[in-house]
């Protein structure tokens, strides 16, 4: 009878944590499956929140903060306000820290956020930012890159800032081109470490892509 | 067994029973609705953002006693806990406003402000690079702000109708003692710095904070750069000379040390370009600098800057007493100049910034009467051309430590208090025409103590209030300065502030020593500001009315003109305008400022009150420039206009025993259009190794005949127009930087 109800017990914690478990892959996954459609429909905010909570019950995870601190990045992205960027930008920076925190070591995918912090807040002035963010954006990059050589969203990243930049300044389209190939290759062969983890920028690659047809 | 099966199902069911709503509006205390907050049940995953009307609501399926929480940037979090049964929860929350700086009134009277990150208006180094009239120099830059006055006869900030002295600088803090290149007669000097040691520049044009003493009108605050991006090395090479350097950051990028020298020789531009005087040495000048900087904590810095220079000039120019004689004025300067200041966070709210500078200069300084044919003229008989031959050697020593202890207490506010001691000794010996030697020493110490709070009522409303006292061992007085100034912030993000505040001043070493007894001078300010700043734009306009009293008037004693009482007064009163604008026209940044003054004062020598002659009554400035991506290059133009100053022949009449006012005038209006052209063929070449900067830049480009103002002769037959060196100024150099794209930076180093 003892060994039944330890059993039971047993049984009922386990059966408990389980149901935690499946509960947080299906809100991550419910929430992940609206990312990429975030750029659009400009719900990146509201989503920063979303991922924001269950990181804040989870506390030990790391990818809902990173995917906090992705959506609230491209919330700065598309605030038409300059002076709003910085105070969004310190929020990414702040969860995509907690993010790092939770993993405990180095990560390609967090860099790849890194990076696009130190952009959002170049783009607030990039005549007198540009010698500060300008390099330190392009070091994460390279960073991420060598974390993980087979990850594609650095080298996305590298290409989207190529496509940016003018002509006159060692970018443009054509010079773009390469790496959104080079990225396309990496995304057809890329496979993520395990459920729930980054596999975003399918979609902006194929928008950029279609730019060349 | 069937009693646990029934703990286990009632648990089961319990997670999967029925979901609760739960709903309500976010606002502001001023009942404001408050979009895009995040509200939620802790340590749950459920919660909602509210919409853009404020609304909010979810479902949950939580059961119990729960805490529910809305959280956002610029609000006090709120917390409430509610008990979820199974009926809906309507809930509103007031969320109460926190004090940020990102929301927070600028306490901003009387400052222009500059930094990366309170971008408020004015100027960083490479606005002062592309400012077409600045030549490099930050104070020239600084002369297209209101407030100042185009002053050209002598070097410094004339700033609402004060004199140059009457403006102090200070790099991290501390005090900084001959910042501009030695004086030569009738020419302004540039500052010995170069704008891209700096990355902040806050300029005061009065009102300024307690931390700040013994400069009656205003006060230019530079703040020196941090760590170095990257290690590079650069190079510059002009028709004026060339220059090198290199900066090393450490392998963890906590640490740092540079060096840089250069070598100018304007024998090559003086052939080129016609100047007024006749050089009989062209200037030469050797320049180093050193800088070490250390990461000491997450938060905390040391930095090192020394630097040294020498000079060495000679020219001659027409004698204003007699067109038989040149005066051939000779100058070897030495300077060199330490500063070494530390920062660190405390914790607990509490940080302290301490430096200590020093400087030591000398001077030597050689004049002789000459004849046509450059020959030493020594006419003994006749005291006012025997007293055209002297030498005389000034060495000065100047040291200067300061403390400041800073609490933040809730929100923004904060306390500040600390410590200056300022240490002057200067020595000066003077060989007169018959070889007598006389020598003085004027040593003055200054110790200083300040405290000031900074307090912000609500994200509208705030104040500063500080009070300094000083005690000078030189004049055996000591005085207590109190600062106080509002600043209040309208719906529309546009703010007016207020200032007041008194200034003390210690007497000029030059009008030293004296027997009789003095004390501070003094200035009472009094601003009113209305500003809107958005990030693309600045409106600024200011009224100001400055009174002086206890101005030093100086006398003859012992054949010396020396300050004699503090009888002196005066006062000031203006408008002025800045309008900055980067937004309306894509790579093109332009400002606009007008200063309108309204000044009288009797000091020094003047023998009644008159307006003072570095005061024009209108100055206008208009600064342009246009980046034009395909070609690379920036296109840079300046504009300047100041309507005619006033200048007098005062002279000591034997008789009277006093000063008269024998004659008076006033130069006619002041015009100055500049151009400079920036051209950046590397940019952008993402593999170059080199990133190589072109500059060229032409000032007074129209050729106007500007006149600064008169010299008398003694016996005031004779008046002698001062003006610029030469009509036009052309440069052209050409800088390298290698190992990092320092575009910005390499646009001009060591200009």
């Amino acid at each position: 009878m003892k060994k039944l109800s330890l059993f039971v017990v047993i049984l009922c914690v386990a059966s408990f944590t389980f149901a935690q478990n499946d509960r947080y892959i299906a809100a991550m996954k419910s929430n992940i499956a609206m990312v990429d459609s975030m750029m659009l429909k400009k719900n990146s905010a509201e989503l920063a929140n979303n991922f924001e909570r269950i990181a804040d019950a989870e506390k030990t995870q790391w990818l809902p903060y990173y995917y906090a601190g992705y959506c609230k990045i491209v919330q700065a992205y598309n605030e038409p306000d300059n002076s709003k960027k910085d105070a969004i930008a310190d929020k990414s920076k702040e969860l995509i820290d907690k993010a790092e925190a939770a993993l405990g070591k180095e990560n390609s995918e967090i860099d790849v956020i890194k990076s696009m912090i130190a952009t959002a807040r170049m783009m607030v002035d990039p005549q007198s930012r540009y010698m500060t963010y300008g390099p330190e954006s392009a070091d994460y990059i390279e960073k991420a890159k060598s974390l993980d050589a087979t990850n594609p969203r650095p080298v996305l990243l590298e290409a989207e800032g190529k496509f940016y930049t003018p002509e006159q300044f060692g970018g443009g389209k054509d010079v773009a081109k390469e790496s959104f190939d080079k990225a396309k290759e990496l995304f057809s062969k890329f496979q993520p470490e395990a459920e729930l983890y980054p596999t975003w920028g399918n979609g902006a690659l194929q928008y950029f892509l279609s730019q060349y047809k | 067994m069937s009693r646990s099966l029934t703990i286990f199902l009632l648990l089961a069911t319990n997670l999967s029973l029925g979901q609760v709503k739960i709903s309500g509006k976010l606002t502001d205390n001023h009942n404001k609705p408050l979009p895009g907050i995040s509200i939620s049940i802790l340590n749950s995953y459920d919660g909602a953002t509210s919409d853009s009307l404020g609304k909010y609501s979810f479902t949950t399926i939580e059961k119990g006693e729960q805490s529910l929480q809305a959280t956002s940037a610029g609000y006090k979090s709120f917390e409430q806990k509610v008990n979820i049964s199974d009926q809906p929860i309507l809930l509103d929350i007031s969320l109460k406003e926190q004090v940020t700086e990102l929301k927070a009134v600028v306490i901003s009277a009387g400052t222009f402000e500059a930094s990366d990150q309170k971008r408020a208006t004015a100027l960083n180094p490479l606005d002062i690079v592309t400012t077409a009239s600045a030549n490099g120099d930050i104070t020239s830059a600084l002369k297209t702000l209101p407030g100042t006055q185009q002053v050209g006869e002598s070097e410094g900030l004339f700033v609402r109708g004060g004199t140059a002295s009457e403006s102090k600088i200070f790099i991290d803090g501390t005090l900084v003692n001959n910042f501009f290149y030695s004086s030569e007669p009738n020419q302004a000097t540039r500052g010995r710095f170069n704008p891209f040691l700096f990355k902040g520049t806050i300029f005061s044009s009065g009102g300024y904070s307690a931390l700040y003493g013994q400069a009656l009108s205003s006060v230019l605050l530079l703040e020196s750069i941090d760590l170095p991006e990257k290690t590079s090395a650069d190079f510059g090479f002009s028709y004026l000379g060339g220059n090198a350097g290199l900066q090393k950051l450490s392998k963890n990028k906590k640490s740092s040390w540079g060096i840089t020298y250069s070598y100018v020789n304007l024998a090559l531009v003086y052939n080129l370009i016609k100047q007024k005087f006749d050089y009989f040495k062209v200037p030469v000048l050797h320049e180093g600098d050193a800088n070490f900087r250390i990461k000491t904590s997450a938060t905390g810095m040391v930095k090192y800057f020394g630097y040294f220079s020498t000079t060495n000039v000679g020219f001659r120019n027409q004698d204003v007493d007699s067109l038989n004689f040149k005066d051939a004025f000779g100058l070897k300067n030495f300077n060199m100049y330490h500063n070494l200041s530390w920062k660190e966070y405390l914790g607990k709210g509490w940080k302290f910034n301490t430096g200590v500078s020093y400087s030591n200069n000398r001077d030597d300084i050689e004049n002789e009467l000459q004849d046509h044919n450059d020959k030493k003229q020594v006419i003994n008989s006749d005291p006012l051309y025997a007293y055209k031959n002297f030498d005389v050697l000034n060495k000065g020593r100047h040291s200067n430590a300061k403390i400041v202890f800073d609490k933040r207490l809730n929100g923004l506010s904060a306390i500040r208090f600390g410590a200056e001691y300022n240490h002057s000794d200067e020595r000066s010996t003077y060989h007169q025409y018959d070889g007598s030697q006389y020598y003085q020493r004027i040593k003055e110490n200054i110790l200083s103590g300040f405290a000031e709070t900074d307090i912000y009522v609500t994200n509208n409303i705030a104040a500063k209030i500080g009070a300094r006292a000083e005690h000078s061992q030189l004049i055996e007085d000591w005085n207590i300065a109190p600062r106080v100034s509002l600043a209040y912030k309208f719906p529309d993000n546009s703010q007016a502030s207020v200032a007041y505040g008194i200034f003390y001043q210690d007497p000029e070493s030059k009008y030293l020593p004296t027997r009789d007894a003095l004390h501070f001078a003094k200035a009472t300010h009094y601003i009113f500001q209305y500003q809107k700043i958005t990030s693309l734009r600045t409106f600024r306009t200011e009224l100001f009315y400055k009174k002086y009293d206890d101005l030093f008037k100086t006398g003859l004693t012992n054949g010396r003109f020396v300050a004699v009482n503090n009888n002196g007064f005066g006062d000031a009163k203006g408008a002025e305008i800045f309008w900055r604008d980067k937004k309306t026209i894509k790579n093109f940044d332009y400002w606009i400022s007008y200063s309108y003054l309204d000044t009288k004062r009797d000091f020094l020598n003047y023998p009644f009150g008159i307006e003072p002659s570095f005061a024009a009554k209108h100055t206008a400035s208009l600064v342009l420039k246009k980046f034009v991506t395909k070609m690379k290059t920036q296109f840079n133009a300046s504009y300047t206009y100041a309507t005619g100053r006033p200048y007098y022949n005062i002279a000591f009449d034997d008789n009277g025993g006093n000063y008269k006012l024998y004659d008076e005038g006033r130069t006619k209006d002041y015009n100055n259009l500049s151009l400079s052209v920036n051209y950046l063929p590397s940019l952008g070449k993402t593999n170059a190794k080199a990133f190589t900067v072109f500059v060229l830049s032409l000032t007074n480009v129209l050729g106007a005949n500007n006149v600064y103002t008169y010299n008398y002769s003694a016996n005031g037959k004779n008046k002698v127009a001062v003006t610029p060196p030469s009509k036009r100024f052309l440069y052209l150099g050409c800088f390298i930087s290698l190992g990092i794209d320092r575009s910005q930076d390499a646009i001009d180093n060591h200009l």
